[in-house]
């Protein structure tokens, strides 16, 4: 617990500082929390009002001296990337929202949006009014149809609540929001796809330079941040840059979800401040299941390098993790135990990804296409020692070579499981299959005969024809 | 006649110096490096790169090792991973190190290769592009020598026909995007584009079959192209040059050759008046397939898919290859001395004989520039006469008067890099697409910069392509039209650098040429004509028109004298020389007592051609084929294609395109057999050769000031009236339509777009029309599909010569005409 | 086009409703195939046409977008779409015995559809709902924490015309073309019904009260053993 800032107040010598802040997910519990009636209750809006009495370049500047840094997984400090816009010509700027949530392991956007979206609705009016957009974007997966009609009617409620449109609270200040449903693309989460998409096209990533910030959605200068980093603002604004520094450490201020999930007693949502452990996330959730021990686990998602027990106490900020060799990314924290085998976890995790690729870029389109028929036919038994290898291979082929982040994060797994599961790896080719019983992970009982003519594993062979 | 070169670029250009491979290269700013590594003879490996294309760095076979100076002291920094050489400019300091200097980079480059080959077929024995291919030429100099991929590649039926022309096989494409691009950058055509996402991501077209989706498209006459055909684009063999691997071929070459079998000719297209630069590719005296040339200045790396398919013609079974007389009523192949002695027999009696009723000259608009001379030539000094015309189409002495005035023996008029510069362009009677060919890739290149504006009755698919603005014209109406010119046109044109474009149609509108000239005047706007032919201009150079000698110079006095003199002849023929027109008119009225035909397409005239023939008394056909002019002339002599002779054309930026004999045969040029008969006739025409015909020319040179035709002054007459029951006809050529060039192709015929009829809604309903329509005159009837256009009312369009649609041949009329429209149940 | 004069009328207003969403036409294309999807059942090639014709597309260009998400379907869907996050995380926690029983319960495979034309079945890839592994989705309603006991009798209560409530969301599944609807950016006046937040979304506020309500216990405990 050394590691974990002194909550103001508590006396010298007193227990242990609560490490959990509810901040974005206070409201969750509330009545009805969707509601614009429950948030301004709960004091929402009043950072608009705040804000709107600020000068935009102020805004700009306690956003960049509270050191948020986008939520989004790439960690980029958000005040900054508000600061990249070129000087007003003019012409129309965007601010579009990331709400593509889509990487395995990421769960924190989804409930922000179900439980308390206009958080995001008014962290909309806020970072507009600072950087000068008047038409904001908000994209939205489309597999989500009820949080898309919560933010329909959040921003509807906010239009009539005046908080929308033209004059907002007589500032002068004009904004529309437009709430638009993707249609089943993780890609479109990398930030330029995303853009390509929203313009009706493909989602496939565009060449930067010329970033968004210069040239992005229509051309024209756009920021393009994530639910949590824009759902942060109001906080920021309204409890003031000291309240957000004072959490988190050095260089990775603030807070933010940790989302818990898999062999944990109990998965969820855990907002806390950047540097937490997992350790005492776990002392929160319950630990890992009962009888079993945590095996590994990824501190982002499924494409951060995955860590193991090792790295119960790696402090979780963007520094300690990339010093530890992965990636702090989203903070989706999927926990696997001892029953889990790693080559299962993996040859699903690069089958995701070749599913996945946007197919512009040769590393990724060919590259995934490859590991997951190596990986299939390891985790089927019918690998060779010279196949690990050649994962390795193809992932150097990949790795730093693609057009986007998609490609490295394919490998991200593959890399990291073979440097330290190798013996799994070999045990699946020396046995001629995998030595752990599939039954055991799952979280309800069953027989495991097979269910019938359509069992999905990797002993089918991989479908080669459209 | 000269053809100035290119003035130099003189402004200084901002540079940078990097260092690639060791080796220091200057280069301009904003130069990718790719491009800086082959300056300095450095290739690197790529697929999706290509000079004329926008970067995609999607392939990342470029991949190299770059470091720049960075910080405040500008120490080296390296970039912690390679970066894609085709996407990033260089910049001041720079280090780049390839394949060659860097073993990251080259082992990024045999991985993104060996990534590339994992789903590749083996189809390089079976495959046009081996031996001429970069995914081959790459994979043996930068790639591994063996595979390491066992496991199953992914497969798609093949091939799939993209149209009648373009075959796709989506197992060898490597996802390179070079023709995606190139549809919508460059010819604005985006009837293919990526399908499906990830290793199943294919080009494609729509095809509900291949992409699997349930039911089917509506199709029809007005779906998008009117072709009811998915890949249309008048462009679409030029994706089958740039793509870097066999996935796109073309059905006309399709397993019939290997490169390393063939001889490359450079030479000259002969099927506009871009004269574009082409490659002829032939084995053992057949031409097998035809490319692009890169040319900078005129097409740069592109050409139509007329310039590349349209070949059969020159050699189908029709060909002439002995010359022909007729004995008892019956053509009989007979030895050049016979076949001369008769034609100079009959040419002689028709010129000084007892009932000599003088002799005509029809060179056709297909010819070169030194075959167009020697007709002229022949023409005055042999069968004495002005009766000689080159435009077989809808002219004008107004037009002749313009050509005269404005046109002929100027040099190097408005260039292509002129109508790219342009800020402003009018189009007047000139379909870009159809009728233009590579002008309206170089119009589309200038982009949003550049406004066009175009006089016409609707705006044609070309016209949107170039989001030009139209000016409503009724076919007949564009002197009019040209006098009162909306406000924002008028202004555009005010612009330094705008051009006015005008088409060989503006001479079936009385008026219209001298409009434009007017209109050039006041507004500080340069004229460009482009006709359709190649051999158009230079037959105006030629004075190959019965009121023009060589360089501009009026027919008659002053410049005849001068060019008697220069011609070793006393004097030249005085009489007015009559046009294509009025000598048909008076062969058919039994005036003429002979005529000399080149290269003239029957059914391309709406006179009465058949009259003509029957009623002249002697026909002299030189002809590649046994047309049906040839078929009934009384000497028929075989004259070459362009692949078997050299020449030159000039186009219609007044450019010199000279190629030379791409295949040795006996053949001889038109301009070689006009000095043999000559030589029959007793006279020394001096045409034998390419370079005599030059160097009488050049010795001729331009006329001088008080030699020329004065400009055209026509007043543009009142509108006529139309009766309610009837239409104005507005009618224009399609590039790939029914034309005597283009026979003998079928795969590039089946890319034709399919022959509607244009009415406005009003016009339908006014002349009751639905579905199928009749267009007729008292000469003959045309019935088509029907499409809706939004289009000035009153006006019927339908395409000059595509099948069912014959508009010379069966209506004897042109543009501008009244016809009948009905509708047909 | 072979929609009827009425069909047309109405895709036609709603298009212009959804483009006027937006400073330029082409991105409403998205939300008009989710719109053509939810009058065909999918996106048909009549609808592909449609598309084309209002935003001034190429077929190709449009088929281009259709073919790139997989929200879109090419086929007639069923009116249920039921999906199984196959993901690792979930396929781990039981999501690929769910999806091999359901497959083998429902006589159907992946992307297929019952003769019926009641349900199509899916694999699923993550849908951002891992703390409530195995989740399922049915027509894009969250059906959390499942087994294949659960997930069998979803889908039989909804083949048989049953009302079904997802475990997060309104108070009942729609069908496929009206959830597609809300999806082209629709209201449906759904958005206030509720089946509550689970206890995943609630653990961290939850383990947040208790800690704080510990600490204070503990503060208290000690300042009443200081006094």
């Amino acid at each position: 617990m050394s590691d974990a800032p002194a909550t103001p107040g508590a006396g010298a010598g007193s227990a242990p500082a609560p490490d959990l802040v509810p901040v974005l997910s206070a409201t969750w519990a509330e009545e009805r929390s969707w509601s614009i009636d429950t948030y301004a209750d709960a004091g929402g809006y009043q950072a608009l009002t705040k804000a709107l009495g600020m000068a935009p370049g102020d805004l700009i500047q306690a956003v960049k001296d509270s050191g948020l840094r986008g939520r989004g997984g790439a960690g980029f400090p958000t005040g900054m990337k508000w600061g990249f816009l070129p000087p007003d010509d003019g012409g129309p700027r965007y601010l579009v929202v990331n709400a593509d949530e889509s990487e395995p392991g990421t769960c924190k956007d989804i409930p922000t949006m179900m439980s308390a979206p206009h958080a995001l609705v008014e962290g909309v009016i806020i970072t507009s009014f600072a950087i000068g957009c008047n038409h904001a974007f908000i994209y939205l997966r489309g597999e989500v149809v009820h949080v898309y009609r919560r933010l329909l009617q959040a921003v509807r409620e906010a239009y009539e609540a005046g908080h929308l449109g033209k004059d907002i609270h007589g500032s002068g200040f004009d904004l529309d929001v437009t709430v638009h449903a993707g249609a089943g693309a993780y890609i479109c989460g990398e930030e330029t796809a995303l853009l390509d998409s929203l313009e009706g096209r493909r989602g496939q990533p565009r060449l930067k330079p010329p970033f968004p910030a210069v040239a992005g959605l229509y051309a024209r200068p756009t920021v393009v941040n994530n639910v949590e980093s824009v759902a942060s603002v109001p906080a920021i604004v309204d409890k003031g840059v000291e309240w957000f520094t004072a959490m988190g450490t050095e260089r990775s201020k603030g807070m933010g979800l940790f989302s818990l999930s898999g062999h944990v007693a109990r998965p969820g949502q855990y907002e806390a401040p950047l540097g937490i452990t997992l350790r005492e996330l776990l002392e929160h959730a319950g630990g890992i299941r009962e009888g079993h021990e945590l095996k590994f686990w990824t501190p982002g998602g499924s494409s951060t390098p995955i860590f193991t027990a090792e790295h119960l106490d790696t402090p979780l900020d963007y520094e300690s993790v990339g010093a530890a060799g992965s990636m702090l990314g989203t903070r989706a924290l999927q926990l696997f135990d001892d029953t889990t085998c790693v080559v299962r976890a993996v040859t699903r995790w690069t089958e995701f990804y070749k599913h996945e690729s946007c197919g512009k870029c040769t590393p990724c389109r060919e590259g995934t296409f490859w590991l997951t028929q190596i990986l299939k036919r390891i985790e089927g038994g019918r690998g060779t020692q010279a196949d690990i290898q050649q994962l390795l291979d193809t992932c150097d082929s990949i790795a730093g070579r693609s057009f986007c982040a998609l490609g490295d994060g394919a490998t991200s797994s593959i890399i990291s499981s073979v440097k330290l599961f190798r013996e799994e790896y070999e045990a699946h080719v020396e046995q001629g299959g995998c030595p752990f019983d599939r039954a055991a992970s799952a979280l309800f009982d069953y027989d495991e005969a097979p269910a019938g003519a359509t069992r999905a594993d990797s002993d089918a062979p991989e479908e080669a024809h459209a | 006649m000269t053809a100035t070169a290119d003035k130099p670029e003189t402004q200084a250009v901002e540079t940078v110096t990097a260092t690639i491979d060791g080796r220091e290269v200057t280069v301009p700013k904003g130069t990718l490096i790719i491009r800086a590594a082959e300056q300095a003879g450095i290739e690197i490996p790529r697929f999706c790169d290509h000079p004329a294309l926008k970067p995609a760095g999607a392939c990342r076979q470029c991949l190299v090792d770059v470091a720049s100076p960075a910080g405040p002291e500008g120490k080296l920094r390296a970039f912690p991973k390679p970066q894609a050489s085709c996407t990033m400019t260089v910049t001041e300091g720079m280090v780049v190190n390839t394949q060659h200097t860097s073993e990251e980079a080259d082992r990024a480059q045999k991985g993104v290769l060996e990534l590339l080959l994992i789903n590749h077929p083996l189809d390089c024995p079976v495959c046009d592009k081996g031996g001429e291919c970069p995914l081959q030429n790459q994979a043996m100099s930068h790639g591994r020598p063996e595979s390491r991929f066992v496991d199953v590649k992914r497969v798609f039926e093949k091939p799939l026909p993209l149209s009648s022309e373009i075959l796709l096989d989506r197992e060898r494409c490597v996802l390179c995007q070079r023709c995606t691009r190139f549809s919508k950058e460059i010819a604005g055509d985006a009837f293919i584009d990526l399908q499906n996402r990830g290793a199943m991501q294919q080009i494609g077209t729509f095809d509900e079959d291949v992409l699997d989706f349930d039911g089917y498209r509506p199709v029809g006459a007005a779906a998008e192209d009117e072709s009811g055909r998915a890949f249309s684009s008048y462009y679409s063999g030029n994706t089958v040059q740039i793509c870097p691997v066999g996935a796109l071929t073309s059905a006309a070459y399709r397993f019939r050759s290997r490169p390393f079998d063939l001889v490359s000719s450079p030479s000259i297209a002969e099927h506009d008046s871009s004269c574009s630069a082409i490659r002829i590719d032939h084995r053992r005296g057949t031409v097998l397939r035809r490319l692009a040339d890169n040319d900078p200045v005129v097409n740069e790396d592109w050409i139509t898919d007329k310039d590349r398919f349209a070949f059969a013609w020159q050699n189908l079974p029709d060909r002439v290859t002995r010359p022909l007389v007729r004995k008892d009523g019956v053509l009989v192949e007979a030895s050049w001395p016979e076949a001369l002695a008769a034609a100079a027999a009959g040419l002689t009696a028709a010129v000084t004989g007892d009932d000599a009723r003088g002799a005509a000259v029809l060179p056709g608009g297909r010819v070169t520039l030194e075959d167009a001379y020697a007709y002229a030539k022949l023409a005055r000094t042999v069968l004495r006469t002005n009766d000689v015309d080159a435009r077989t189409r809808a002219a004008s002495a107004e037009e002749q008067a313009f050509l005269g005035s404005a046109v002929a023996g100027t040099g190097l008029g408005v260039t292509f890099a002129d109508l790219e510069k342009a800020p402003a362009v009018l189009l007047v009677g000139f379909e870009p697409e159809d009728e233009g060919g590579v002008v309206f890739l170089r119009l589309r290149k200038a982009g949003a910069a550049q406004r066009v504006f175009t006089v016409a009755p609707f705006a044609s698919r070309g016209a949107a392509k170039l989001d030009a603005s139209l000016i409503e014209c009724v076919p007949g109406r564009e002197g009019a039209v040209l006098a009162d010119l909306p406000a924002d046109a008028r202004e555009a044109l005010a612009q330094p650098g705008a051009v006015i474009v005008v088409g060989e149609r503006a001479a079936e509108a009385p008026g219209a040429l001298s409009e434009a000239l007017y209109l050039s005047e006041s507004s500080g706007a340069r004229i460009a004509w482009i006709p359709r032919r190649a051999g158009e201009r230079g037959a105006a150079e030629a004075g190959a028109l019965p009121g023009l000698l060589p360089g501009g110079r009026a027919a008659g006095d002053p410049a005849a004298a001068s060019v008697a003199a220069a011609w070793g002849v006393e004097s030249l023929p005085t009489a007015k020389g009559r046009d294509a027109a009025g000598i048909l008119a008076a062969a058919a009225a039994g005036q003429l007592g002979a005529l000399v035909v080149g290269g003239v397409s029957a059914s391309d005239l709406s006179a009465d051609v058949d009259a003509a023939i029957e009623g002249v008394g002697f026909l002299v056909s030189l002809e590649v084929r046994r047309s049906s002019i040839a078929e009934r002339a009384d000497v028929v002599l075989p004259v070459a294609p362009p692949s078997e002779k050299s020449g030159t054309f000039v186009n219609w930026e007044g450019r010199l395109r000279s190629f030379a004999t791409a295949i040795r045969t006996d053949a001889m040029s038109d301009h070689r057999v006009l000095d043999l008969l000559a030589r029959e006739m007793g006279v020394d025409l001096g045409t034998a050769t390419v370079e005599a015909v030059n160097a009488e020319l050049g010795a001729l040179g331009a006329a001088a000031a008080g030699e020329r035709i004065p400009a055209p002054a026509v007043k543009v007459p009142a509108a006529k009236r139309v009766a309610k029951t009837k239409a104005v006809l507005a009618t224009w050529r399609q590039l790939v339509d029914e034309g005597a060039l283009q026979d003998g192709e079928p795969y590039l015929a089946g890319t034709g777009r399919v022959a509607v009829a244009r009415l406005s809604q009003a016009t339908a309903d006014a002349l009751k029309v639905t579905d199928v329509v009749t267009v007729s005159t008292d000469h003959g009837t045309i019935e088509l599909p029907v499409a809706i256009t939004e289009m000035v009312d009153g006006v019927v369009w339908v395409p000059a010569k595509s099948p069912g649609s014959w508009v010379a041949h069966e209506l004897r009329c042109g543009a501008g005409a009244t016809v009948t429209v009905k509708g047909v149940a | 086009m072979t929609y009827d004069e009425t069909t047309l009328a109405q895709l036609t207003a709603d298009a212009a409703d959804i483009v006027g969403r937006y400073p330029v036409a082409r991105s409403a294309l998205l939300p008009m195939l989710h719109l053509v999807q939810s009058v065909d059942g999918y996106v048909s090639p009549d609808g592909i046409q449609f598309c084309a014709d209002t935003l001034g597309l190429t077929a190709a260009e449009v088929s281009a977008v259709a073919t790139f998400y997989t929200q879109y379907k090419r086929r007639p869907n069923g009116e249920y779409q039921v999906g199984v996050c196959t993901n690792t995380l979930c396929a781990v926690m039981g999501g690929d015995r769910i999806w091999e029983e359901l497959s083998e319960h429902v006589g159907v495979g992946h992307d297929e559809t019952t003769e019926d034309g009641s349900v199509t079945l899916e694999r699923l890839e993550c849908n951002a709902a891992c703390d409530y592994a195995p989740v399922m989705m049915v027509n894009w309603e969250f059906f959390d924490n499942q087994t294949p006991e659960s997930a069998k009798d979803v889908v039989d209560r909804l083949r048989a015309g049953e009302d079904v409530a997802p475990t997060r969301g309104p108070a009942k599944v729609c069908t496929f073309k009206e959830v597609s609807r809300v999806l082209a950016g629709f209201e449906d006046g759904r958005a206030d019904e509720d089946q509550g937040p689970g206890a995943p979304t609630l653990a961290g506020l939850e383990a947040a009260r208790a800690a704080t309500a510990a600490a204070a216990a503990a503060d208290s405990g000690r300042t009443e053993a200081q006094q």
